[in-house]
């Protein structure tokens, strides 16, 4: 994808996520989904970059198809993840023994 | 693009010609695996060590010897298992291939067993040696895939660009099959909407909720900690990422173990055993899956690996596709295909995607895998309980 850095892997064309190949240090300028962000926190590889702006009960879009749906505004470069999308299935634990987003 | 197989009287061809060595108890491992030892470029040892009857067991056993790769079977038996025995020699001769059974316990123990084991593998060994060979095609072909030793990588990298070479290889007319229903938990509406029918969309649905009772059963979670911390955040994202290795074709069926599918397209294989909980995992270790894959008929078996296995198979030959560069780099004398080149940014899905397909073009017409050119020949069979599918399972 042209429209987003190639320190990301676009899995589908209708993806709302695209995922980091490496490590991404935070303060970092890319591309993602057309725009330039500058990156707030750092990010390892197989995490999560929104490539659209989502909003609370948007569903989050990987491999083409919903993989849960966001809980907070999620503004495009914004990193994806425990603390602003949850599954639709079961509740995602952690180690903490705690329901991340139940 | 076509090749030469190996005709068998089922109308199936093999794209190995191997004889299989067949121990019917753990009791009779040893002499089978002597056999073997000076042929074991032709010859593969394969093997049920339950002694107590397991129909499961029995059929895989038969579907095994009569598998497109095999040209002729030698049963090693102890004498006093509970093995039918005399029904697999029946399927195989029923078969057209040549077949003999050793038993110990009457052949005058271990030397005089492995003295004429040996005489059985070299005359046919010699004999496979002037088959007749046959054209194939893709469309001949069945392929399974299987992932293990899996981390963060293996879901963007090794198992959707998997997932690209099945989508060429349906196209092509070939038969794929993917497993794992205990990994799909998450993902049941997104594939349910790909099956040819609704029937089977409940079908589809029904497995891998039978799966997830059986794990839950076992108290066996499938989404750790250890993955939040690799990015991913959710049970339908984690198996999304397993899922990717059935690419995007309609699904044409849902098989169980030994089924062989009737034509070509996309399967899934339901290799949750049904009834309670009986015999433990469903499948203790990756090459357990590779068997049921071979069961039904996989003449060969994509392997998506991210930390790193080694295995190979007996029968089949297994391609082994590395989804982390960085343990391409490490295990790279036992790795067929470099994905990790997708997280490197060296290639993308699709041109991995194609290499993949490439190498199932070649390994089916003779090429050496890694693992094979290794000398790896694992098997694994345990005691597992099937019901037969039902009529939605299949449809015409």
């Amino acid at each position: 994808m042209d429209d987003t850095d190639g320190r990301l892997i676009v899995l589908d064309p209708a993806d709302t996520v695209a995922v980091a190949r490496c490590p991404v240090a935070a303060g970092t300028r890319l591309t993602i989904g057309g725009r330039d962000v500058v990156l707030d926190g750092a990010i390892t590889i197989g995490h999560k970059l929104a490539r659209r702006a989502m909003r609370p009960g948007d569903k989050v879009l990987k491999y083409g198809v919903s993989i849960g749906s966001a809980t907070a505004e999620i503004a495009v470069g914004a990193h994806v993840h425990l603390h602003n999308m949850k599954s639709d299935y079961t509740p995602t634990h952690t180690r903490t023994g705690e329901a991340a987003n139940p | 693009m076509s090749f030469l197989g190996y005709p068998r009287a089922d109308g199936r061809k093999g794209i190995r010609n191997v004889v299989a060595v067949a121990y019917l108890v753990e009791c009779a491992h040893h002499v089978a695996r002597e056999i073997v030892l000076p042929h074991r470029d032709r010859a593969h040892v394969i093997g049920f060590p339950g002694c107590y009857p397991n129909a499961y067991a029995q059929r895989m056993m038969e579907r095994l010897c009569t598998h497109p790769n095999v040209g002729a079977v030698l049963l090693v038996s102890l004498g006093c298992e509970s093995f039918n025995r005399q029904a697999l020699e029946r399927a195989v001769r029923d078969s057209g291939r040549p077949v003999e059974t050793v038993v110990i316990q009457q052949a005058g123990g271990t030397r005089s067993a492995i003295a004429a084991g040996r005489a059985f593998v070299a005359r046919e060994a010699a004999a496979l040696d002037r088959a007749p060979t046959a054209e194939m095609t893709l469309a001949d072909l069945v392929v399974g895939t299987v992932c293990g030793g899996s981390d963060g990588t293996s879901g963007i990298s090794g198992n959707p660009a998997a997932g690209r070479a099945f989508d060429r290889l349906v196209a092509a007319g070939a038969t794929c099959i993917f497993e794992e229903t205990g990994e799909l938990i998450g993902c049941e509406e997104v594939m349910a909407a790909r099956a040819a029918t609704p029937d089977l969309a409940g079908a589809l649905r029904a497995s891998v909720e039978k799966a997830a009772r059986y794990y839950a059963e076992l108290g066996y979670g499938s989404f750790a900690a250890g993955n939040a911390d690799g990015g991913l955040t959710t049970i339908e994202e984690k198996s999304m990422g397993a899922y990717a290795k059935s690419g995007a074709s309609p699904i044409s069926g849902l098989i169980k173990p030994g089924d062989i599918p009737p034509r070509g397209g996309l399967y899934l294989m339901d290799v949750v055993p049904d009834g309670p909980v009986r015999f433990g995992f469903p499948n203790i270790s990756d090459n357990a899956e590779i068997v049921e894959m071979m069961a039904s008929g996989a003449h060969l078996t994509l392997f998506v690996t991210g930390r790193g296995s080694v295995v190979g198979s007996a029968i089949s030959p297994v391609i082994k596709i590395a989804a982390n560069p960085e343990m391409y780099d490490r295990l790279h004398e036992d790795m067929d295909v470099n994905a990790g080149r997708i997280i490197t940014g060296a290639a993308g899905l699709d041109e991995v995607g194609d290499e993949i397909f490439d190498a199932v073009a070649a390994v089916a017409a003779g090429q050496q895998t890694k693992s094979e050119d290794l000398g790896h020949t694992e098997f694994i069979l345990t005691y597992k309980s099937f019901e037969p599918i039902g009529p939605a399972c299949l449809p015409a």
